[in-house]
């Protein structure tokens, strides 16, 4: 009890000391953590924007690639990373989706939901006077597919059913695509081309933002069955058949059941695997997922290079600082300091000093992060986890590179130490 | 009459040999000294006559090579570095020619100093150090830095940490080395006033005057006791005293 209360006095008394010397000293505590502060500052910028970019995935960009609450059913992975010949060519054998497909879907599905196409691929749109757009987003989607992305327009209208059966040639043009070709002046009813296909402008869809820095606005969105259909795919085919239900519960419902409608449509045997790919939102996510486990495991690396610089400046510093305050050890100890209390005196300043140095580089790593956050499209977002990981390490690299001079000041013989100047 | 009083300082066939290349330096070569309670002793020498580390081997700060110590009942001679930490926290109150005070920390801080290595409680520590900085008439000058204090005042708040611990000796190292007549005069009538209240003190220093006020005189030459005799010691009166210097 008695020790106890001792090691606890000791630990108040040297983080007083500690802090009193940081005060003191300013200029020379930041430079003696400075790698520290580095180090930290890294790893809170770091995880920040990783955290931020996981919940931007999660809650923004699933959102609006896939839809929220929705199926996507495809011929192909709409993202693989892989180079595996063999499975290539089992997606290139695989049958096309078409309108067929989507219609026959549309019959079946029990689950409620709105079912919906899309296709697209980049290219050209000719404006008036001679302006041209080359690789703008082309799009060839039913109706249902605005009400399915929760897609309005800020002027003009969306297409109707019919006109998106009958391939009328009408176009809802995206923001950009709208300020491009026209300026100030109202595209509403005029014509442009797509591909050289003229299409009557009806709407301008609402500001969609952008993804990573790429505009979701450079776009134009055709009835599927008009003109556009035999340029964005071959005839007939179609890209992604989309079924968005009401509420998350039933997505697991709603693939199962496009699964099974599906097998049997492309008559699948038992034990036959899928000749088709079913996405949610939540699949496409796990690569992300993927690249930021792979962020995660190269940071402990730079992180700890900038922790291990410190640790060393930190251990020169206090090795300077053992022989500046030799006298004072040597005072302590014939007023009855033992080895140890020299030992803890000392670690704790080390400790107390580059925690002081972590507090510091949380700060600045928040401020990084959000400077980053700033001027590029990464959002961020500050983890406590990482606080509290951060605190742990500045603290852990000052007792670490403590110790050594701890060591050493522990060891000095009184009678030497008094005397010193 | 001496005989009849507690033994506080027993050394028998004190040595100190030094390693210094292939040469052994015998700084002390075998010393007797007994010191009983409340004794006021003076210990004089040139340099070299091995002045230094007796007070160092009595400080408890380093250890014999070969004899016999014991202070205060506990046989010093083989302890380990802890154990003697322990000793001087408890038995001695050293006071430096020097002060050495921390410069950071306040009077009152720099007094609690060994009761924190005690581990006495912070609210006893409190009361303790502001008594004995009271006993040195500092009480108003608590909460001052050493800086902002004149030496006699350092010195005083130097008595006072080493009172702090009711140690069985002060140890006091050339108290006078650093200051001006009238203060060192000062500083040996606060010393003469704890010997009146029953402590012992033990003061090296190789200034005449300043062995005067001290009731026994050691002298060393050569690493061995060379003269010990007793004298009425000079009553420390400033003016008088700086007359005579």
């Amino acid at each position: 009890m008695a020790r106890r209360n001792r090691a606890g006095m000791q630990l108040g008394e040297a983080v007083r000391v500690s802090l009193k010397m940081i005060r003191v000293n300013k200029l020379r505590a930041f430079f003696t953590v400075l790698g520290t502060v580095m180090g930290v500052t890294f790893l809170i910028a770091v995880i920040t924007l990783i955290t931020g970019m996981d919940s931007y995935m999660k809650e923004d960009f699933a959102g609006k690639v896939y839809g929220f609450n929705s199926v996507m059913l495809r011929r192909r992975p709409s993202v693989t990373m892989t180079d595996d010949a063999e499975q290539w060519r089992e997606w290139h054998r695989r049958q096309n989706l078409t309108f067929e497909d989507a219609r026959w879907l549309e019959e079946r599905m029990e689950t409620p939901g709105i079912l919906s196409i899309n296709s697209d691929r980049g290219g050209k749109v000719d404006g008036p006077g001679g302006r041209t757009l080359e690789g703008v987003n082309v799009s060839g989607a039913s109706a249902s597919y605005f009400t399915s992305r929760d897609t309005g327009v800020e002027a003009g209208r969306v297409f109707s059913e019919q006109e998106a059966e009958r391939g009328v040639p009408v176009v809802v043009i995206g923001k950009d695509v709208a300020d491009k070709l026209f300026e100030e002046r109202s595209p509403l009813g005029r014509t442009v081309r797509v591909e050289g296909f003229p299409y009557r402008v009806i709407g301008i869809l609402e500001k969609q933002g952008s993804l990573f820095g790429m505009s979701m606005d450079n776009v134009v969105i055709a009835p599927a069955k008009s003109r556009v259909n035999g340029f964005v795919n071959p005839h007939n085919v179609v890209d992604e058949i989309t079924f968005k239900v009401a509420d998350a519960s039933l997505v697991p419902r709603a693939m199962a059941e496009l699964e099974g409608w599906m097998r049997i449509r492309h008559r699948l045997r038992p034990g036959e695997a899928n000749d088709f790919e079913l996405e949610t939102a939540s699949e496409s996510l796990a690569f992300w997922n993927r690249i930021a486990t792979y962020l995660m495991l190269a940071l402990p690396l730079l992180v700890g290079i900038s922790l291990v610089v410190g640790a060393v400046v930190i251990m020169n510093i206090m090795l300077v600082a053992v022989t500046e305050r030799t006298r004072e050890i040597g005072l302590r100890k014939s007023l009855g300091a033992r080895r140890r209390d020299i030992l803890a005196q000392f670690m704790i300043e080390a400790g107390t000093l580059s925690g002081a140095g972590g507090l510091l580089g949380i700060g600045l790593g928040i401020g990084l992060a959000a400077v980053v956050s700033a001027v590029s499209p990464l959002p961020a977002r500050v983890s406590p986890l990482s606080i509290a990981l951060s605190i742990l390490l500045g603290v852990g690299v000052g007792l670490v590179a403590g110790v050594y001079p701890a060591w050493r000041a522990s060891r000095l013989d009184p009678i030497e130490a008094l005397r010193s100047e | 009459m001496s005989a009849a009083r507690e033994v506080i300082i027993e050394a028998r066939g004190l040595q100190k040999h030094y390693q210094l290349g292939s040469e052994t330096v015998r700084a002390l070569r075998g010393v007797d000294l007994v010191i009983a309670r409340n004794e006021y002793v003076a210990i004089m020498g040139p340099s070299g006559s091995g002045k230094s580390t007796f007070m160092n081997l009595i400080g408890c700060l380093d250890s014999p090579t070969g004899g016999e110590y014991i202070l205060n009942g506990h046989p010093v001679a083989g302890m380990s570095d802890d154990e003697l930490a322990r000793v001087r926290n408890r038995e001695i109150g050293f006071v430096f020619q020097t002060f050495n005070l921390l410069p950071r920390s306040t009077a009152l801080e720099n007094v609690e100093l060994p009761l924190v290595y005690a581990g006495v409680g912070k609210h006893e520590r409190r009361e303790r150090a502001a008594a004995a900085l009271r006993a040195v008439e500092l009480a108003d000058r608590m909460d001052h830095r050493p800086n902002e204090l004149s030496g006699g005042q350092r010195q005083r708040v130097a008595i006072a940490r080493a009172l702090v611990n009711t140690p069985s000796i002060i140890l006091a190292d050339e108290p006078t080395g650093n200051l001006d007549s009238r203060t060192s005069e000062e500083i040996m009538s606060l010393f003469a006033r704890l010997h009146r209240q029953g402590q012992t003190i033990i003061m090296v220093t190789h200034e005449q005057d300043i062995a005067a006020h001290a009731e026994r005189v050691v002298t060393l030459r050569d690493g061995a006791i060379h003269s010990d005799r007793r004298q009425a010691p000079t009553p420390a009166r400033p003016a008088t005293a700086l007359a005579g210097a």
